[in-house]
């Protein structure tokens, strides 16, 4: 198309430019959680994500060592300190571990950005001061000059991103830590698993008698599911846990697995037999001139090609479940806290541990994590899930 | 017991309760009652054969009815009723308590400031990445990229976007980027931008549209695809240039889809709930809804007006119920 419109150029340009800028605009906010979530406290504090991902440059100030300890006498009246600013500054635990190097430094605060590297800066009656990249120093004067107090040195540093995997032991892994997000990730896992096996089963079983076996009410049950798709859950929220108060139930695992059943099961209905009636009429025909019965015809031939819809709304109801809030804080979650789920807790961290980012991005990153795995491997499911639901 | 254990066991119940109904049933329904054989065999069969669709529908059906159709009428009569008067019948007090309260009024006026834009934000924004999308060679990263926020909780995209939003005073490095970027541009001090009424609205949708602009562009890339080419060569030929074709030609054609895109968002919104839960918990003039009637019934554990709020959640929603219905019966002819 674009050929003929002989703007070719142009136009891709155009084109290509937009869509990256679109991209980048809804990356953008994950991004920033997700490198959050690999920074220090100090770090996220005194910089913006952004910068995390850009080498650091920040001016900061040493001291050599004491000369009255560590100064050498080279004869001659001479005197030598020498040794390494970061490792005595307590920024590198040793030699081996500086990932720093300095871009500029200078010896007096009035002039922090005199001299590069390697040069030697003459301060003056013929005491020198040498920095190199790396913070190796060395000081020489006399007797008098090497004395009292540490010379100054003012660097420029340029850091390496620095990310730390802290968070996430702490948040995952420390048992101490009483805000840990390991039993809440247990506990959504428990009631995600019930609550997308079971209403698929079910479902099954109702969208083969509406798709392929004739009975009276039949279009009427159809019309109902289609309508049952958009009842907002908010009105089930009530009358349900006063049911399942009076029945015994009460607020637990139990209850959160019915409701998500009863709420997933119109969708899961609605999407098997848009799936199934599609299924080549003489397959079914045949097996039953053959003398299958129904039950055999759904178990060895339906339930096996409707696998693609089968998976469709299994991860469906698994994202929606495992994100959902609702529901777990109306039917499972009780005054104990026992059983939180990870997004009722992060909504509880959002209001007790507002400013503590670290913290907050790594907890939102682990209940993330798994939606986002199942969507990155499963997308092609999910998506011919979403076409067979909503273009019809 | 522990839950873990408690799942596998429910999963074992479950999926072996399912299937040993449905079998069994069935044996009972072809064995016992109706046999295919004796003197009544084809009788039987018969007789079998339409009583078994009711087997097959019978657990999904009972389900249906308890959880979702029962629950409509049931929060109907909670809110005539008055639950402090042991149940009695009032009337449509609640509702007059409900429209006395100007939050409720706050509430209302909000979910219709969300309806108004995220389905046409996202819609748009959908539209146009489909199309961007559609004619590049990376477009598929592109989309699984933008398709990405349907997989992220409301709850982790309210962390997501606090993050963007944060504001820290005026003397410290911001890591908020909106602010950042604000700053940069000229503004003169950090904006907690939560907190300003009116406009933390339109914070709390951007959020909303963020996430739903993927499932926009799904459908409507679907629809693109399905445009016949001779249409849009024949354009060509006529000369007409891409933003006419894109307008005049693809737009036109694809306009039922954006009306299914159209009205399955209105519905997302008409339910947005967590967001605003987590963002703000409807301070600042943000209330809507769907967390206004969460406040009743579990916070002022006011059942009357909860329900009174949920049935007009529900009115609200009737219309698309019965359009959808309608389509649908128009189909199956």
């Amino acid at each position: 198309m674009e050929h003929i419109a002989g703007r070719k150029s142009g136009l891709s340009w155009a084109v290509h430019f937009s869509a990256l800028a679109l991209v980048i605009v809804w990356v953008l906010p994950t991004l920033g959680l997700l490198v959050s979530s690999f920074r220090t406290t100090d770090q996220i504090r005194s910089s913006g994500w952004w910068a995390a991902l850009f080498p650091a440059v920040q001016n900061e100030t040493y001291r050599t060592a004491d000369p009255d300890e560590a100064r050498v006498d080279l004869g001659d009246g001479l005197y030598l300190v020498s040794g390494n600013i970061f490792v005595e500054g307590g920024v590198a635990a040793n030699l081996d571990e500086i990932v720093r190097e300095i871009t500029v430094w200078g010896a007096s605060s009035r002039a922090i950005d005199a001299y590069q590297p390697d040069e030697v800066a003459d301060l003056g009656e013929g005491e020198t001061l040498t920095v190199t990249a790396r913070g190796d120093y060395e000081w020489r004067g006399t007797a008098d000059q090497i004395e009292g107090r540490g010379a100054r040195i003012f660097v420029t540093v340029s850091a390496p991103p620095d990310f730390t995997l802290g968070n996430y032991q702490n948040v995952l892994f420390d048992p101490s830590n009483r805000e840990g997000m390991s039993k809440a990730f247990f506990n959504t896992l428990t009631v995600t698993i019930p609550a997308t096996i079971i209403p698929i089963l079910i479902a099954a079983f109702a969208a083969y008698a509406l798709a392929w076996m004739e009975f009276p009410g039949r279009a009427l049950l159809i019309a109902a599911v289609v309508g049952l798709l958009v009842v907002p859950l908010q009105l089930a929220l009530i009358p349900l846990l006063k049911l399942h108060n009076d029945i015994g139930i009460g607020k637990g695992y139990l209850g959160v697995w019915l409701a998500h059943t009863g709420f997933g099961l119109p969708l899961a209905i609605y999407l098997l037999r848009n799936y199934m009636v599609g299924l080549p009429r003489e397959v079914i025909e045949n097996a039953r001139v053959d003398g299958a019965t129904e039950f055999q015809i759904f178990t060895r031939i339906i339930l096996p090609l409707s696998f693609p819809a089968l998976a469709s709304f299994a991860i469906f109801q698994f994202l929606w479940t495992w994100n959902d809030l609702l529901v777990a804080m109306v039917f499972l979650i009780d005054s104990s806290g026992e059983t939180t789920v990870m997004t009722r807790q992060l909504v509880e961290m959002m209001g007790t541990r507002g400013g503590d980012w670290e913290i907050l991005a790594t907890s939102a990153f682990v209940s993330i994590a798994v939606p986002l795995v199942v969507f990155f491997s499963l997308q092609r499911y999910l998506v011919r899930g979403l076409l067979a639901g909503s273009v019809k | 017991m522990s839950p873990i254990m408690q799942a596998a066991l429910t999963i074992l119940i479950g999926v072996g309760g399912c299937v040993g109904y449905f079998y069994l049933s069935n044996q009972i329904l072809d064995r016992v009652l109706f046999p295919a054989r004796g003197a009544n065999a084809g009788r039987n069969i018969n007789r079998a054969n339409a009583i078994r669709p009711w087997l097959f529908l019978f657990p999904a059906l009972f389900a249906l009815a308890l959880y979702l159709t029962y629950p409509v009428f049931e929060t109907l009569r909670l809110s005539l009723t008055d639950r402090s008067l042991g149940g009695a019948f009032v009337g449509l007090e609640n509702y007059a308590r409900m429209t006395d309260d100007p939050k409720f009024w706050e509430a209302l006026r909000n979910n219709f400031l969300w309806l108004l834009i995220v389905p046409a934000a996202s819609t748009a924004f959908g539209l146009l990445a489909a199309q961007l999308t559609d004619r590049i060679s990376w477009g598929n990263i592109a989309k699984s990229l933008i398709f990405m926020p349907m997989a992220i909780s409301f709850v982790g995209a309210a962390v997501i976007f606090k993050l963007v939003y944060d504001a820290r005073p005026e003397d410290v490095a911001q890591i908020g980027i909106l602010n950042a970027v604000y700053l940069q541009l000229g503004g003169d001090s950090p904006i907690t931008w939560l907190t300003v009424p009116f406009w933390n609205n339109i914070f709390l949708i951007i959020v909303l549209i963020w996430i739903q602009t993927g499932f926009a562009m799904v459908i409507l890339s679907a629809a693109l695809r399905g445009i016949p080419e001779e249409t849009i060569e024949a354009a060509i030929v006529d000369g007409a240039n891409p933003f006419q074709i894109f307008f005049k030609i693809k737009v036109p054609q694809i306009a039922g889809t954006i009306v299914v895109v159209w009205t399955t968002i209105t519905i997302v919104v008409l339910k947005v709930f967590d967001i605003v839960f987590a963002m703000t918990n409807g301070q600042w003039e943000t209330q809507v809804l769907a967390n206004y009637m969460y406040d009743k019934l579990f916070r002022a554990n006011d059942w009357g007006v909860g329900s009174a709020a949920a049935m007009v959640i529900m009115i609200l929603v009737l219309p698309i119920l019965v359009w959808n219905v309608y389509n649908a019966r128009r189909e199956m002819r």
